[in-house]
């Protein structure tokens, strides 16, 4: 498996951490019921097909990508920056 | 038909003409007391416990493809009650004293084999943390003795104890741990469950569960609708699947996890053995070949199939254990898809729908669960009171704080 960091170019899956689904960018905000935490830290939509998930790209230029990608058959169709989407 | 040495023998002088197939292949009924969701090891024990402990035998499996054909026949067969939490150790502990008994209960060879775990440690920190760990597995009752680097010796003379990188201090012998056949495992209950009336369906997908004003009231399955009273989805591998049919998000991410065989030899490793620095454990099939794994690949992932980077590191694992195993060729590896919970570890609990429970997240340590497994989740359908073993796998104990967190690392599903 490779993944085309938008900044280093192609590289080998080994350079990247991987931390979870896009559950982890929506953090709940100050005063959240107890729900919303428990939906960012454990729940889940899990699929079986396309997702996106946090991968950290450690080994190289340090930067949080959001990648889409599909969990059977491991293709890879869309990796960008999550700062340049915070903007 | 009742499976003995004596019939082997009297089969074998009369040109075995006389077998009958162990279970029938019956069609779905329209309507049962009890749909079981997933013809897995859990699953098929879950029926066979319904019928036998609960005499509940008007019920259905629905197995999707054919009876034992996932995680149960795609693991390395490791039966081990070593945990440390409350909650866990009485869980294992159960389940290995009814691995203990099973051959006799299920008159089927599932070759379990009790030829004693032993897990490493290579430091004064990872003693610290097996010694206790040894004192928790004594005080609920099962059995462990720590061994110095010398008592390790005696037991795996053909560990690599020159090395510097990984010095080994010791291990933590498990006696009772070993290994069983993994595929017997599905059949025997299976054959069990069939005897006492439950229908096996094979070939029959679960396509969507009706529900009528918070009641389950039956599935709809590619062999058409079957009404239930109860149903239980016993789906590991698939289970935010299966649950979302009923309006459920779970607290499950899928990841592949990978394992490794390699040609029949002579005996050579008489253990389970696993390293401490680096996620690695191997055991000698009786057929002869080195069954062993690694970690997860880390990613979610439904493919039953890893990528290479945890091939390399796993055969690395391995050769700076014990190099002798660089000699034996790899034959085959495969991937099982695991339900791995924020907390590693597994969920045995009823739902928001009333009649329909859910047994699911069992990370990568389902195999030796699979009796207790069962055991708990009939109890809970028959009687809707958790089993004392399994009180602490609640769904909800993510939300209320209550987490099972065997290996401290946190939230993060792939951790565990």
């Amino acid at each position: 498996m490779r993944l085309t960091c938008p900044l280093c170019g192609e590289r080998d899956r080994r350079e990247f951490y991987y931390y979870g689904a896009e559950d982890f960018l929506h953090r709940p905000g100050e005063g959240a019921p107890l729900s919303d935490w428990d939906n960012y830290l454990h729940l889940r939509d899990n699929p079986a097909g396309v997702t996106k998930d946090l991968w950290y790209h450690e080994a190289g230029c340090a930067q949080w990508l959001l990648v889409t990608r599909n969990t059977v058959t491991h293709e890879i169709t869309g990796v960008e920056l999550v700062a340049e989407r915070a903007k | 038909m009742r499976y003995s040495g004596l019939k082997v023998i009297t089969e074998g002088l009369f040109g075995n003409k006389g077998w009958t197939p162990a279970w029938r292949d019956p069609a779905p009924k329209a309507e049962y007391d009890v749909v079981i969701i997933g013809g897995g090891g859990h699953g098929l024990s879950t029926a066979y416990y319904l019928a036998k402990n609960h005499g509940i035998t008007n019920v259905a499996v629905l197995e999707k493809g054919y009876l034992g054909g996932g995680n149960v026949g795609r693991n390395t067969t490791i039966v081990r009650a070593n945990y440390f939490l409350p909650g866990n150790s009485e869980f294992y502990s159960h389940s290995l004293k009814l691995w203990e008994g099973l051959e006799a209960d299920l008159n089927y060879n599932v070759m379990h084999s009790q030829r004693g775990l032993i897990n490493l440690f290579h430091s004064d920190g990872q003693r610290d943390a097996f010694a206790r760990r040894g004192n928790a597995m004594i005080n609920q009752g099962d059995d462990a003795i720590l061994l110095d680097r010398e008592g390790v010796r005696e037991h795996l003379p053909y560990l690599d104890f020159e090395q510097t990188r990984f010095p080994i201090y010791g291990g933590l012998l498990h006696p009772r741990g070993g290994s069983a056949r993994h595929d017997a495992v599905a059949w025997g209950y299976a054959r069990g469950a069939d005897k006492r009336g439950v229908d096996l369906i094979q070939n029959c997908e679960v396509t969507g569960i009706d529900i009528e004003n918070g009641v389950v009231r039956g599935v709809q399955t590619t062999r058409g609708a079957i009404r239930a009273k109860k149903v239980g989805i016993v789906v590991a591998g698939r289970s935010s699947q299966v649950a979302a049919m009923a309006g459920m998000r779970l607290p499950i991410e899928s990841h592949v996890l990978q394992a490794f065989v390699t040609e029949g030899l002579k005996p050579v490793i008489n253990h389970v053995v696993s390293f401490g620095m680096g996620h690695f454990y191997i055991s000698q099939s009786d057929k002869g070949g080195l069954v062993f794994g690694g970690d997860l690949d880390f990613y979610a992932s439904y493919a039953a199939r890893g990528n290479l980077p945890m091939v390399e590191h796993v055969m690395e694992a391995g050769m700076t254990l014990m190099p002798m195993i660089g000699r034996a060729k790899v034959l085959r590896s495969w991937g099982g898809i695991m339900d791995m919970s924020p907390d590693g570890s597994p969920v045995i609990d009823k739902t928001h729908v009333d009649g329909l429970f859910l047994d699911c997240g069992w990370n990568y340590g389902g195999f030796k669960a699979v009796p207790a497994s069962g055991w708990c989740m009939a109890h809970l359908m028959a009687t809707g009171e958790p089993h004392e073993v399994a009180r602490k796998f609640r769904l909800d104990r993510f939300a209320t704080g209550h987490l099972l967190d065997e290996e401290g690392t946190g939230s993060q599903h792939n951790l565990h």
